[in-house]
C-alpha cells in the first residue's frame, strides 16, 4: 500500500464495522437505512452483503422498542451495534438506555453484560435546524454506566469505534456529520487493536492549553496556527472519552500553561466545557493564572434559515479571538470581528463536497 | 390429578410466600417497594408448566410469582427482600429486580412495559443462533398502552421470533381502572392478532385453562410459527404495592370484588382437588411442607450479612 493513499472518516468507520463483525460470529448490526442504497452515508455499505441481512438490518421505525430488543440481544449473548442517522431521534430511546442498559450490570450485581454501541449522528447546517442538529454529548455522560466517546480525526477513528463495539459496557458513539469526508493518509491509521487513547493531544505548547471535542478540535487546530502567527504557542487536546477521570493529560498541561479554553461542540450551559472546567478547578486551582473560559454554542435552539445561523457555530477566528481577548492582546484586523465568516464558501456547510439535504 | 396436585403446591408455594411477607412487611425490615401476586398465581403457574429451564423469563414489577414459578431461589428472593448479600442481586436490585440465570428467569423490571422489548431481544439471539429455547415476557395490561409493547411485538412478527406474551390482566393500574385507560369495545387479543401474534384468552384464574392454553401456543413457537400471546383475566387482592387490602378506598365497585374473591385461583383448585378424591390432610401436608420451606427462608435471610457499601463503585462497568 502506498503511503500517500488516502482514506476517509466514513470509510473508517465502514471498516472498523467489517472488521468487528468478522472478529465475533455473534455480532448484529441494525438500524434504520443501514443497509438503503446510502448506507448511512456510506459508513455502513457492504455490510448486509458480506455478512447477511439476519445479522445487519434495516429496522422498524421503533427507536425505543428496537434499543430494548438491542439490550436483550446483547444480554443473551449477541454483540450489538445500532445506528441513528441523528442523535434526535434517538431520544425516544432513553428509557431503554437510561433504565436498562447504562444500570443493568450494576443493579443484577454484575451477573450480566450489556455489550452494545449506539453511532448517533450530528448535523449541522444547510437548516438542520432544531431537531437535527443537537449534540446531547453531556446528557449521557451524566448517567453512570454509559460510556461516551466523540471522535474527532480520521487516523484513530476505527480503533475507536472497534474498541467501542467490542467493549462489555454500552457505549454512545457521537459522530459529527461535517467530519465524515474528513481525509487522513492511510499510512497514518491507528491499528484497530490499539486500545485509543481517551485524551489525544494534537499540539503542545506551553502557553495556553485549549481542549476541543468532536468537530470542534478541528477549529481548534486552525486557530492554533493564527495564534502561533501572533506569537502565543497553544497546546491542544482533545478529550474523545467523556470520563473525568481519564482527562490527567488534561490536568498535567493546564498546570503547565496555567491557562484554559475549552471549546464545547454543544449548547454551553451544563456542558462537557462545564464539566472539564469543574474538574481542572478542582484539581489545579492553585496553577491557574486566570480564570478558565469556555465557547461553546448559544444556549438557544439551532434556527433553520441561513439567515439566522452566521453566528450560532463558534469558529476558529472566534476561538483566537477569546485566547487574544483573554490575555489583553491586540486583535489584528482580520479577526476583529471572528463571528463574520471570511470563507468564500456559504457559512453552512463544511465543503464544497456538501450538497445537502443532510 | 398428579399435574393438577403439582400446580396446586406451585400455586400455593407462591401464595404462602407472598403471605408471609405481608405478615412481616410491618417489621419494617424488608424496606423496599414490593408489589404481591397474591390472586394472580395461576397464570404464572399455568405458563411455566410448558416451559424448560433453557427458555428465558422476563417479567415486571409484579414478578414474585413469575420468579417462583420459573425455579428461581426462594431464598435468594427473600434475602433480596431483606437487602442483604444474599439476596439474588445482593441487594442492589430489591423486590422489584429479580434475577435467576440458573433458573431462565433473566429478570423483572420496575418501569412499566420496558423488559417486553428485552424478552424479543432475547428471541431474536435465539433465533439467530439457532437455539432450542423460547422467551417469554410477563406483563400486565397497563403495559398494553405503552409504545414498547406495540414495538416489540411488531418486530417479534415480522422476524417470527420465538417468544410468547403473556398478559395479566388485574383491570387495575395502580388504582386507574381501565374504563380510564382503553376503550369500552378493547380487545387486547383482537389487538395482539392484528399486529400478529398468535392470540388467546383464557380465564387468568383456572390454571388448567392457562395450562392447557399456554401449551398449545409453546408448541406452536418451537415449531417456528412465530410469536404468540396469552391474555389472562385475573384480579389482584391486595393494594397495588405493599402488604395490605385497600378496598376500604372504595376504587374497586364491592360486586366486582366479591366476584373475583369468589373465584380465587387457589381455593378454586383447592375444591377441585377435593372433589376429585384428594384427601384434606394429604393437602394439609403440603401446606405445611411449604410453611417450613418459607420459614427457614426467612430465617437465613434475616441472619445473612447486608452487603458491603465500599462495594457501592463495583459493576458501574463490565470489568
Amino acid at each position: 500500500m502506498q503511503s500517500n493513499q488516502t482514506t476517509t472518516f466514513a470509510e473508517q468507520i465502514n471498516q472498523a464495522q467489517h472488521q468487528a463483525m468478522q472478529d465475533d460470529p455473534a455480532m448484529l448490526a441494525f438500524g434504520l437505512g443501514i443497509s438503503d442504497p446510502k448506507g448511512i452515508f456510506g459508513t455502513t455499505t457492504g455490510l448486509a452483503e458480506s455478512f447477511g441481512h439476519e445479522r445487519v438490518f434495516d429496522m422498524p421505525t421503533a427507536e425505543n422498542g428496537m434499543t430494548g430488543i438491542g439490550i436483550g440481544a446483547a444480554l443473551a449473548g449477541s454483540r450489538v451495534l445500532m445506528t441513528h442517522q441523528r442523535l434526535d431521534f434517538f431520544l425516544l430511546a432513553m428509557d431503554q438506555l437510561v433504565n436498562n442498559a447504562a444500570k443493568w450490570h450494576y443493579m443484577f450485581n454484575g451477573q450480566m453484560k450489556v455489550p452494545l454501541t449506539i453511532r448517533l449522528i450530528i448535523g449541522r447546517g444547510w437548516g438542520q435546524g432544531p431537531t437535527h442538529a443537537q449534540n446531547l454529548q453531556s446528557w449521557f455522560a451524566h448517567i453512570p454506566g454509559l460510556k461516551v466517546i466523540t471522535p474527532s480525526k480520521t487516523d484513530a477513528v476505527a480503533a475507536q469505534l472497534y474498541s467501542a463495539i467490542m467493549d462489555d459496557s454500552p457505549v454512545i458513539f457521537i459522530e459529527h456529520r461535517w467530519l465524515h469526508q474528513q481525509q487522513c493518509e492511510t499510512s497514518q491509521i491507528k491499528p484497530l487493536t490499539l486500545r485509543p487513547e481517551p485524551v489525544r493531544v494534537h499540539k503542545t505548547g506551553a502557553d495556553y492549553t485549549i481542549v476541543a471535542n468532536s468537530y470542534m478540535v478541528l477549529e481548534s487546530l486552525i486557530a492554533a496556527r493564527k495564534l502561533a502567527e501572533l506569537g502565543i504557542d497553544a497546546e491542544v487536546l482533545e478529550t474523545a472519552e467523556l470520563e473525568p477521570a481519564c482527562w490527567q493529560p488534561v490536568y498535567q498541561s493546564v498546570a503547565k500553561t496555567g491557562r484554559l479554553l475549552v471549546c464545547d461542540s454543544a449548547h454551553t450551559s451544563f456542558s462537557v466545557a462545564a464539566e472539564i472546567i469543574s474538574s481542572v478547578t478542582e484539581r489545579c486551582f492553585g496553577q491557574l493564572k486566570q480564570a478558565p473560559l469556555r465557547l461553546g454554542l448559544p444556549d438557544y435552539p439551532e434556527p433553520t434559515s441561513i439567515a439566522l445561523t452566521k453566528h450560532f457555530y463558534p469558529s476558529a477566528d472566534s476561538i483566537t479571538k477569546k485566547v487574544m481577548m483573554s490575555l489583553q492582546r491586540e486583535l489584528p484586523a482580520s479577526i476583529q470581528d471572528a463571528d463574520e465568516h471570511h470563507s468564500t464558501r456559504p457559512h453552512d456547510v463544511p465543503g464544497e463536497w456538501f450538497k445537502g439535504p443532510f | 390429578m398428579n399435574s393438577l396436585l403439582e400446580h396446586y403446591q406451585n400455586m400455593l408455594r407462591i401464595r404462602r410466600v407472598e403471605e408471609a411477607i405481608a405478615a412481616r412487611y410491618s417489621e419494617q425490615q424488608m424496606r423496599c417497594p414490593t408489589h404481591l401476586s397474591i390472586g394472580q398465581e395461576a397464570a404464572a403457574v399455568g405458563v411455566s408448566a410448558s416451559l424448560t429451564v433453557k427458555d428465558k423469563a422476563y417479567s415486571s414489577h409484579r414478578a414474585h410469582a413469575h420468579y417462583l414459578a420459573k425455579g428461581g431461589s426462594l431464598d435468594a428472593l427473600i434475602a433480596e427482600l431483606y437487602g442483604k448479600q444474599t439476596g439474588c442481586t445482593g441487594g442492589r436490585g430489591g423486590s422489584m429486580h429479580l434475577t435467576d440465570l440458573s433458573a431462565g428467569f433473566v429478570a423483572s423490571t420496575a418501569i412499566v412495559g420496558n423488559s417486553i422489548p428485552l424478552a424479543v431481544g432475547n428471541a431474536l439471539h435465539q433465533q439467530v443462533q439457532k437455539l432450542d429455547e423460547i422467551s417469554v415476557t410477563y406483563f400486565g395490561e397497563g403495559a398494553t398502552e405503552e409504545g414498547a409493547f406495540y414495538e416489540s411485538a411488531n418486530f417479534a412478527a415480522l422476524r417470527k421470533l420465538p417468544v410468547l406474551f403473556v398478559c395479566e390482566n388485574n383491570r387495575y393500574s395502580v388504582y386507574s381502572p381501565l374504563s380510564v385507560r382503553q376503550p369500552e369495545s378493547r380487545s387486547i387479543v383482537a389487538l395482539a392478532n392484528a399486529i400478529g401474534l398468535n392470540a388467546i384468552e383464557v380465564d387468568g384464574n383456572d390454571v388448567e385453562q392457562v395450562a392447557a392454553a399456554t401449551a398449545e401456543l409453546v408448541k406452536g413457537i418451537r415449531n417456528g410459527d412465530g410469536p404468540a400471546l396469552i391474555e389472562c383475566h385475573t384480579y389482584r387482592h391486595r393494594e397495588h404495592c405493599g402488604p395490605n387490602f385497600d378496598d376500604d378506598l372504595g376504587y374497586r365497585p364491592e360486586d366486582e370484588v366479591a366476584h373475583w374473591l369468589a373465584r380465587d385461583p387457589v381455593t378454586l383448585l383447592q375444591q377441585k382437588l377435593l372433589d376429585l378424591g384428594a384427601s384434606a390432610q394429604q393437602l394439609e401436608a403440603l401446606d405445611g411442607k411449604i410453611g417450613s420451606e418459607i420459614a427457614n427462608a426467612f430465617e437465613l435471610a434475616q441472619v445473612a450479612d447486608f452487603p458491603n457499601p465500599d462495594d457501592n463503585e463495583r459493576f458501574v462497568y463490565a470489568e
